[in-house]
C-alpha cells in the first residue's frame, strides 16, 4: 500500500524585530499575556495594517532558497473564520487562485533518502499573520474555561506547502531536517523557540481518503504521528473499512491521533483581496539584491565540505545539517588538519553527548580548540581513544581544563620503562605457559601484552610494552 | 460666525473663546432636544478646562491655527478617551485608547471636539434613521431626515450646534446630508485623508471629509486633515496642500472650466430637485463652458456599489464578537459560538445584519463570480468610462440627491427607493474621485444640493467652483430656525 504524505509547515520569522502589520515587538515570549499588543494587532475598530517590508524580504529569501518562482507582486487576502484567537475574525493571508497569488510557487528541496537523491516539490509559500493563543485551563478536553493571549497575534508566519511527494515518516523527518537547516542558514527562524515551528501533515493511503493531522510541534512528533496514523489507516483498510476525510489532533502525551472534526466539504473562507493592503510590486532588482545577499546554503556547503576537506557525502551532510556543528568543524580545521578524524569525533561522540545532555548549542562553552587538543593528545599517543571518549562529556560541559586534568588524574600513558619492566617481569612470572608459547610463536606475545594492559587499566604504552617484553623473552632464549 | 472670522477674533482676544463656547452650548441646550444631532456631548466644564490648558500650554500669543473652533466629529472616527459608538449598540460603551490620525491633526491645531455626532449604524444608511439610539431630525423640517449617514454632522451645522464637522463618505454619506441640510460637504480623493482610526464600513471606498457652512471653512478643514499617513497603506504619497491658498489662487485667476452636465441624473430627479439644480447650473454656465454628457449604467453603478460595500462590510464587521471590547453578554458555562451569536444578534441592528448577511453571500463559493467579481469588473469599466468623460470636461455636475429629504420613516417603507437615491453619489466612491455637494437652493423650504465631481486630487478646482457658486447664491453660513 503506497502512502502519500504532504506537509504544511508554519514557521515564525523569529528574527524580525516587529510584527507583520504593526510595530509591536515580536519577542512576545518574554512578556506576560496580552502585553505585547497594540490597537492594530488587537484588531481594534479603525486600525489598519501596514506591511513590515523586512518580512517580505525574508519570504523572498526563503522562497529563493527553496528554488521557488517568485511572484511579481505581494497580494494579501482576508481569510474569514470565527475563532477567539483571531482578533479580526479574519486572518490576513495569501491565496493561490484566480486573481490571487502566493508570494512564491513551484519550488523543491533536494533530500537524500533511502540511499538516493530525491526531490520533494514545494507547491507554494504564503506569508500570513499568526493568530493569538488560546490557553485551555486544565487541558483541551477537561477545561472549564479558556483564556486568550494575543501576544502572538500578528507575528509573521511563512506557510510552506509541499506536494504529497513524501512516502514515509522517516522521509518526512529527513525532509524537515533539511528544511529547518535551510531556514537556519538563512537566519529566518530560531526553531529552539517554543511554537516557532508547527506542522500540519496530510496523509493518505493511495486510493483512500486524506486525513489531516493538525499542529504538530516538533520533527520527532511528526514522525511519530505519521507512524501511528499509517498503522491506524492500514488496519482499517485491511479490515475492509474506508477512511473518512477528517482532521485529527496529535496527542503528544498519549502518542495517538484523535479526531477533531469531520471534513465533508471544503470550508468557505470567503477569500477576497484585503482592501487595506494594496498589492506591492516585487521588482527584479529587489529579488536580485536579496539573491546577492543570500548566505551559503546547505547544499552548497555540503559540496564544499566534500571538496575542501575531502569528506564523504554522509559526513559532510551530517555536519552541515547541524549548522552550529559545521561552524564548529570549520573553526577546528583552521588549527587541525586531520579533517576526517575531526569530523568523526564531532558527528559521533561530540554530537551524541550534546544531544544526550540536552545542551543548548548556543550556550556551549566548549571551543573547537578544546576538541582539537584532545585529538592532538590522541595523535601523540598521550591519550587513548577510550580516554578521549570518556573525557568527552566533561570537555563539552566545560568542566575541566584538559592539561590540568590529565596531570591530576594520572590519566597519562605509562611510559616509565622501569615501571613497565617491573610489571612485565611480574606478568612473565605469572604466565609460564604463555611465555613458552611466545618463545615458539612470536604472535603469541599479544597474550602477554594483553595481560599487562589489564594490570595497567589500558594505560601501558603499547610500543614500549612490546619492546620490553621482547627484551625479556630474548634474554630467556639465550 | 464663519470659522475663518472666529480665528481672527480669538487671535486678537483669546478670552472671546469662552463667550463663543457659551453661545454654542446655549444653542445646543435650545435645539438639541428637537434635532438630536449628537450621540455624545462633552460637558461644558470639560471644554472650559481643555481651553484653559491650551492657553496655559501655548501661551495666549502662540495659539495654534484653529484654536477654540468647535467641531462635531462623526461617531465612527476614533477619539481617545471619548466613546465612539459608530451608532451601534455593539459599541455603545466602547472608548478607544487611541486617536484617529485626523483627530491627532485636529488636536494639534487647537480645535475643540465638543461632541460626537449621530449617524446610521456603522454608516449603513442614508437617513441617520438606522442609528441604534435615535434618528436625527432635519433642522430645516423636523419631520424629515437630515440625510446620512453623516446626518448628525450635517444637522449639527444646520442647527448651529457646531462650527465645522467631520463626516465620512462611502457612498455619499457626506454629500447626501450636506445637500439635505444646506451645508458644504466634500468627499476627497480616495487616499487624500488618512483612514487610520475611521471605523471601517467598506474600506476601498471609505473616506473622511470636511463639512462646513461655507467654502472657506471647508478648505480650512480639508487643509488640516489631508496628507500622507504612514499608518494607512492606501494613503496617497503626496505632500500637504494649503487649500485656502490654492482656492484664493484659483479665485484670483478665475479659470473658465468645462462643465459636463449629466443629463440622465437631472432627468431622473424629482421636478423640485431638477428645477433648483438647473437654476444653479445656469449660474455656473454663465461663466463656464457647459456641455451635456451622458453616462449609461448609472443604475448598475448603485448595484455594484452595494455589492462591493456589503462584501467588504461583512468582512470588516466580523471583528465584533464582544470578546475584547464592545457589547458584553454572560459567558459562564457557554460555548464561544453561543456567546458570539448572542453578541451579534443583540449588538447589530436590522440594516447591519442585512448587509453583513448579503455581503457574506456575495463572497461565498458559487456566488462570488456572479456578484462580487462582476461588480469589480463593472467598477473597472465605470472608471474607464469616467476617464473618457474627463478627457472632455473638467467637472461633472448633477443633483447631489435626486429626491428632496425623505420624511422620517419613509426609508423603512421603501428601502429600495432610498438605496436608488444614491445613484449620483456612489460613482465618486466606486472610482475614488473627489466630489463636493454645494447648496443649490430651497424648494418649498427644503434644501437642494448640487454635486460637482472631478479628477483625482483636483479638490482645489471643486473648492473654486463651490466658492464661485456660493458667491452667486449667497447660500452661506445658514442656520435653521428650529
Amino acid at each position: 500500500m503506497k502512502v502519500l504524505i504532504g506537509l504544511e509547515i508554519h514557521i515564525q520569522l523569529t528574527s524580525l524585530a516587529s510584527k507583520l502589520f504593526c510595530s509591536t515587538h515580536s519577542n512576545y515570549r518574554e512578556g506576560n499575556p496580552n502585553t505585547y499588543v497594540c490597537p492594530v494587532c488587537l484588531g481594534l475598530p479603525g486600525t489598519l495594517p501596514v506591511v513590515n517590508r523586512k518580512a517580505i524580504e525574508y519570504a523572498i529569501a526563503v522562497a529563493k532558497a527553496l528554488n521557488c518562482e517568485i511572484s511579481d507582486r505581494v497580494v494579501f487576502v482576508r481569510k474569514h473564520y470565527f475563532y477567539p484567537d483571531l482578533p479580526k475574525n479574519y486572518q490576513i493571508s495569501q491565496y493561490d487562485g484566480p486573481g490571487f497569488t502566493p508570494i512564491a510557487r513551484n519550488g523543491y528541496i533536494k533530500i537524500f533518502s533511502n540511499g538516493r537523491t530525491k526531490f520533494i516539490r514545494i507547491r507554494r509559500i504564503n506569508i500570513e499573520e499568526d493568530p493569538g493563543k488560546i490557553h485551555y485551563i486544565g487541558g483541551i478536553e477537561e477545561a472549564q474555561y479558556s483564556l486568550v493571549d494575543y501576544n502572538r497575534s500578528g507575528i509573521p508566519l511563512l506557510e510552506i506547502v509541499t506536494e504529497p511527494d513524501i512516502d514515509s515518516p522517516k522521509e518526512a523527518r529527513i525532509f524537515l531536517d533539511k528544511l529547518i537547516a535551510i531556514l537556519e542558514y538563512l537566519g529566518a527562524v530560531d526553531t529552539a523557540l517554543e511554537g516557532s515551528f508547527r506542522v500540519d501533515a496530510n496523509i493518505s493511503i493511495e486510493g483512500y481518503g486524506r486525513v489531516e493531522i493538525k499542529n504538530i510541534g516538533s520533527i520527532k512528533d511528526v514522525e511519530k504521528a505519521l507512524m501511528y496514523e499509517i498503522v491506524r489507516q492500514k488496519r482499517i483498510v485491511e479490515q475492509g473499512g474506508t477512511i473518512a476525510r477528517e482532521t485529527r489532533h496529535w496527542d503528544e502525551r498519549k502518542g495517538i491521533t484523535v479526531p477533531l472534526r469531520a471534513k465533508e466539504f471544503e470550508e468557505d473562507y470567503r477569500y477576497f483581496p484585503d482592501p487595506d493592503l494594496p498589492p506591492i510590486r516585487i521588482s527584479n532588482e529587489v529579488v536580485n539584491r536579496i539573491l546577492s545577499r543570500l548566505p551559503e546554503l546547505p547544499d552548497q556547503r555540503i559540496e564544499r565540505f566534500i571538496m575542501q576537506y575531502n569528506l564523504d557525502e554522509y559526513r559532510a551532510t551530517v555536519l552541515v545539517l547541524n549548522k552550529w556543528l559545521a561552524d564548529f568543524f570549520e573553526e577546528g580545521t583552521k588549527i587541525y588538519s586531520n579533517y576526517k578524524r575531526l569530523a568523526d569525533v564531532l558527528i559521533t561522540d561530540f554530537l551524541r553527548w550534546v544531544k544526550e545532555l540536552s545542551l543548548d548549542v548556543k550556550k556551549l562553552s566548549v571551543k573547537p580548540h578544546d576538541i582539537v587538543k584532545l585529538l592532538e593528545l590522541l595523535d601523540r599517543g598521550v591519550l587513548s581513544i577510550k580516554m578521549v571518549k570518556e573525557l568527552m562529556p566533561q570537555v563539552i560541559r566545560g568542566e575541566i581544563d584538559i592539561d590540568e586534568y590529565i596531570r591530576a588524574m594520572g590519566y597519562t600513558r605509562i611510559d616509565d620503562e622501569q615501571y613497565l619492566e617491573q610489571i612485565a617481569l611480574e606478568t612473565v612470572r605469572e604466565n609460564p605457559k604463555a611465555v613458552e608459547d611466545a618463545l615458539r610463536n612470536p604472535k603469541a606475545i599479544n597474550f602477554l601484552i594483553g595481560a599487562i594492559m589489564k594490570k595497567t587499566g589500558g594505560r601501558a604504552d603499547p610500543q614500549k610494552t612490546r619492546d620490553i617484553l621482547m627484551k625479556i623473552l630474548n634474554s630467556r632464549r639465550m | 460666525m464663519p470659522v475663518y472670522r472666529l480665528i481672527d477674533e480669538f487671535s486678537s482676544d483669546v478670552y472671546k473663546v469662552f463667550e463663543y463656547v457659551d453661545s454654542i452650548y446655549d444653542r445646543i441646550e435650545r435645539v438639541e432636544g428637537k434635532v438630536r444631532a449628537f450621540i455624545t456631548i462633552i460637558p461644558k466644564e470639560q471644554v472650559y478646562n481643555y481651553v484653559e490648558n491650551l492657553i496655559k500650554n501655548y501661551g495666549s500669543k502662540n495659539l495654534p491655527k484653529l484654536f477654540g473652533v468647535m467641531i462635531g466629529v462623526k461617531d465612527n472616527i476614533s477619539t481617545k478617551g471619548i466613546r465612539t459608538t459608530c451608532g451601534s449598540r455593539m459599541l455603545e460603551s466602547y472608548i478607544p485608547p487611541y486617536d484617529a490620525t485626523v483627530i491627532e491633526k485636529l488636536k494639534n491645531t487647537g480645535v475643540i471636539i465638543h461632541g460626537k455626532t449621530n449617524m446610521d449604524e456603522f454608516a449603513m444608511g442614508s437617513t441617520t434613521e438606522t442609528s441604534a439610539f435615535y434618528p436625527t431630525k432635519n433642522p430645516w423640517d423636523l419631520n424629515r431626515v437630515p440625510g446620512g449617514s453623516s446626518g448628525g454632522s450635517g444637522a449639527a451645522l444646520a442647527a448651529g450646534e457646531a462650527s465645522i464637522a467631520l463626516g465620512s463618505d462611502t457612498g455619499g454619506s457626506i454629500r447626501n446630508p450636506a445637500a439635505y441640510t444646506m451645508v458644504y460637504g466634500l468627499k476627497p480623493t480616495y487616499g487624500l485623508v488618512s483612514r487610520y482610526g475611521l471605523i471601517a464600513y467598506a474600506s476601498s471606498m471609505d473616506q473622511i471629509g470636511p463639512m462646513a457652512r461655507n467654502t472657506t471653512d471647508l478648505a480650512l478643514l480639508l487643509t488640516v486633515i489631508s496628507g500622507n499617513d504612514p499608518r494607512d497603506s492606501t494613503s496617497l504619497p503626496i505632500s500637504t496642500t494649503n487649500y485656502i491658498e490654492s482656492l484664493n489662487e484659483q479665485l484670483h485667476k478665475e479659470p473658465r472650466l468645462r462643465i459636463g452636465i449629466l443629463r440622465e441624473l437631472f432627468e431622473g430627479s424629482d421636478d423640485s430637485v431638477r428645477t433648483v439644480a438647473y437654476g444653479c447650473i445656469d449660474k455656473l454656465c454663465s461663466y463656464h463652458e457647459c456641455t451635456d454628457i451622458s453616462m449609461p449604467y448609472t443604475r448598475e453603478a448603485v448595484a455594484a456599489y452595494y455589492i462591493i460595500a456589503m462584501a467588504e462590510a461583512s468582512s470588516n464587521l466580523s471583528r465584533y464578537d464582544g470578546i475584547r471590547y464592545g457589547l458584553k453578554v454572560p459567558v459562564e458555562g457557554r460555548s464561544w459560538v453561543d456567546v458570539y451569536t448572542e453578541v451579534r444578534t443583540r449588538g447589530f441592528g436590522y440594516e447591519v445584519k442585512k448587509r453583513v448577511a448579503l455581503g457574506a453571500y456575495v463572497l461565498s463559493m458559487g456566488y462570488r463570480d456572479m456578484y462580487y467579481i462582476r461588480a469589480l469588473r463593472f467598477r473597472r469599466m465605470l472608471k474607464e468610462n469616467i476617464d473618457t468623460i474627463f478627457n472632455k470636461v473638467d467637472v461633472v455636475a448633477s443633483p447631489t440627491m435626486p429626491i428632496p429629504p425623505p420624511k422620517l420613516g419613509e426609508f423603512f417603507e421603501d428601502p429600495l427607493k432610498i438605496y436608488l437615491a444614491d445613484v449620483s453619489t456612489v460613482i465618486a466612491n466606486l472610482t475614488g474621485y473627489p466630489a463636493i455637494s454645494v447648496p443649490a437652493g430651497f424648494w418649498n423650504g427644503l434644501p437642494v444640493g448640487l454635486q460637482l465631481m472631478s479628477k483625482p486630487l483636483s479638490e482645489s478646482m471643486l473648492l473654486y467652483l463651490s466658492a464661485q457658486l456660493e458667491e452667486m447664491t449667497k447660500l452661506r453660513d445658514l442656520i435653521a430656525e428650529v
